[in-house]
């Protein structure tokens, strides 16, 4: 914990500091206790003790073992490691456009990666497993034609947030035509989906989507700092040697590698990506949001949605993206009355 | 800054193109009706079947057009000039949100019915989501700032659209109407529905178009509007009355239509300069040329089945929109 030497200038940075600190601390301590609690309910109840004796080897339950390791593990990974993507994703983003409207839900990126699974799943009638290629290959041409669109003058966070805008008004409506076109079935499936879901989530995905997106975030943390001093505009980051534009491009390739991949494993989780930076900076007292911050509150805001949809109306299983849009709305509706009242 | 007579003569260009665009709309679909016919109809109708469809069919269609997107447009001018983000459309007010949620939850609850009984819910929840920003962006008596709305109007837009979510995946029958309902459409919308909407649609024009003054020195910045002599708390008022007035409306008489109330201001900003007064004027006509556009098109594409209109707008807009904001230096609010 910092210790009062920086004062003098500081005495409110040192005091806001610790707040940081104590607020990332708390986020992961409920990432934990969200896991543990993951790991234990279920139609099959395993104790505390028996979770522990699983997840170290042990244990004489092999059916306990079996659903901890096998089944609720992977889901719980899988769960925060989407949140913690999408988080940051939308961290990146609203950084770089310096628009809080600016997610990628709103500008187009997440809508694309659907559109690329909706194609899939009414166009192609395929099955899951090459729904997660289209939402991918969605993404990534999205990204691609936004790239090219805004290629001839430079990318600025403006022209950005416009043309993805454009790009995600045009994916929208492609998607509503393939909704309304497609028979009651399909496109019960396809809405299916399109709500976001953790079921029957296995090793083989998460593994693959820890992989990525540990990758990724660590690039995100190389460019918080470059990305920090953009704030401050251009000229003078360009001053003290950042190069903006490549930052900025960076920033946004990481941020849609996040989105797609995410999409991809679990479908399109609604909010996370705009509410989590939100909500971090809001928790933490900071005027912008930085990796850590969002990414925990982005897997303790998936994983807590994801437990509230198996067991809130078990044995129904309600889609996660309905739970996170409810209770990310919920929650930034009361987190903003209460700031805006103390104010 | 474009001088007056620019400006005069772009409104023009925009007032011919909206009765170009009303004239395709009265003659093109299934049954073709040629122009002359159509001129002569209007004036002096007889009992032939071309007359009825222009009575029955085409007429309330094009006068729904012309009325949904001088609503739309004018409220999505309203919505970036009152959050200062243009970013903002209609639907960050959760319009839509609260609209689709009443929609589904009637179908869910009472089961399938008209557009005509749809309406009064999608108005009514329209209504309560709007002021349901307002009162959470207002909190404690203080006054709604621009980034407050926009924030709310996410928040609370995030919240209800989660709900709907929940009753479509639960109720088949529900679903079904919704696919259909929020895609927009013009068709089969008579006179009675044009008839029920009209007077809130009059009341919005109004307020909007007498905000647009303080809206004006607003855009300085709060504290140089009130040295101007703008009541904050009272014009904002106005102005989210006006958007919802116009708006919830349109989107009870037809579905939500989008893209239209972001694209349209953006479009009228980029040709009249930032006065709220002009814009408010080009986007009065701008927003019914694209709407009529659209409706002609979705009539159109695919012959035998028509394609909604909203999916129209969005896909015949969008790329104007894009090559707009790629060429220009895009107006910041």
């Amino acid at each position: 914990m910092t210790t009062h030497v920086l004062i003098r200038v500081g005495e409110r940075s040192v005091r806001f500091r610790r707040r940081v600190a104590w607020v990332l601390l708390a986020l992961a301590a409920a990432a934990v206790v969200l896991a543990g609690i993951g790991l234990m309910l279920g139609d099959y109840g395993i104790s505390p003790g028996q979770v522990l004796a699983a997840l170290t080897g042990g244990g004489d339950d092999r059916l306990a073992a079996y659903f901890v390791r096998e089944v609720r593990l992977p889901r719980v990974v899988t769960a925060l490691v989407v949140g913690a993507a999408l988080g940051v994703a939308g961290s990146l983003f609203q950084n770089v456009t310096g628009n809080p409207l600016g997610s990628p839900d709103i500008i187009g990126f997440t809508t694309g990666a659907a559109t690329g699974a909706l194609v899939q799943i009414i166009v192609l009638g395929s099955d899951t497993g090459s729904v997660a290629i289209g939402a991918v290959l969605g993404g990534l041409g999205t990204a691609l034609v936004v790239h090219l669109l805004t290629r001839p003058h430079g990318l600025t966070g403006q022209r950005l947030v416009l043309v993805g805008i454009g790009v995600g008004a045009t994916l929208t409506a492609v998607d509503k035509l393939l909704v309304v076109r497609a028979s009651l079935v399909t496109a019960q499936t396809a809405a299916q989906w399109l709500a976001g879901s953790l079921n029957a989530v296995l090793w083989p995905r998460a593994t693959v989507v820890l992989v990525a997106v540990a990758l990724l975030i660590g690039a995100a943390f190389a460019l918080a700092r470059p990305l920090q001093l953009l704030t401050l505009g251009d000229d003078t980051a360009r001053a003290v040697g950042v190069p903006a534009q490549w930052v900025r491009t960076l920033a946004v390739l990481v941020a849609v590698g996040l989105v797609s991949v995410a999409t991809a494993a679990t479908g399109p989780i609604a909010f996370v990506a705009l509410a989590a930076p939100q909500v971090s900076r809001r928790l933490a007292g900071t005027p912008t949001s930085g990796v850590a911050g969002p990414a925990l509150t982005g897997a303790v805001l998936v994983l807590g949605s994801d437990l509230l949809a198996q067991r809130l109306l078990a044995p129904t299983e309600l889609a996660v993206g309905v739970v996170t849009g409810a209770l990310g709305g919920v929650y930034l509706i009361g987190l903003l009355a209460l700031e805006w009242r103390r104010r | 800054m474009p001088n007056r007579e620019r400006r005069l003569g772009l409104l023009l260009l925009g007032l011919v193109l909206l009765v170009v665009a009303a004239a395709l709309s009265l003659s093109i679909g299934s049954h073709h009706v040629p122009l002359g016919r159509v001129w002569r109809l209007l004036l002096d109708p007889d009992s032939s079947y071309d007359a009825t469809v222009l009575r029955e069919m085409r007429l309330p269609r094009t006068v729904a057009g012309i009325a949904v997107g001088a609503a739309l447009g004018l409220a999505g001018a309203l919505m970036q000039s009152l959050t200062r983000n243009p970013l903002a459309d209609p639907g960050i007010l959760g319009i839509n949100a609260g609209a689709s949620l009443f929609v589904v939850a009637v179908v869910a609850i009472v089961g399938v019915s008209g557009i005509w009984f749809y309406l009064w819910f999608a108005f009514l929840g329209a209504a309560v989501a709007a002021v349901g920003v307002y009162l959470l962006a207002g909190t404690s008596g203080q006054i709604a700032t621009p980034a407050r709305l926009a924030l709310a109007g996410i928040a609370v837009s995030a919240a209800l659209a989660a709900i709907t979510q929940t009753v479509i995946l639960a109720d088949q029958e529900a679903f079904n109407e919704f696919r259909f309902w929020v895609a927009g459409s013009l068709e089969g919308r008579g006179w009675p529905v044009l008839e029920a909407v009209a007077p809130f649609l009059v009341v919005g024009v109004v307020v909007a178009l007498a905000v647009g003054p303080a809206l004006n020195a607003l855009s300085l910045g709060d504290d140089a509007g009130r040295a101007l002599g703008v009541r904050l708390v009272r014009t904002r008022a106005l102005a989210m009355l006006a958007v919802t007035l116009l708006c919830g409306a349109a989107t009870a008489a037809v579905g939500p239509i989008g893209f239209v109330g972001l694209a349209v201001p953006m479009l009228a900003r980029a040709l009249v300069g930032h006065d709220q007064r002009w814009v408010a004027l080009m986007c009065l006509v701008l927003g019914p040329v694209w709407v009529l556009l659209a409706d002609v098109l979705a009539r159109v594409v695919v012959g035998s089945q028509e394609t909604q209109v909203g999916i129209v707008a969005a896909l015949l807009g969008a790329p104007v929109f894009i090559a707009v904001v790629r060429r220009r230096k895009v107006p910041a609010l």
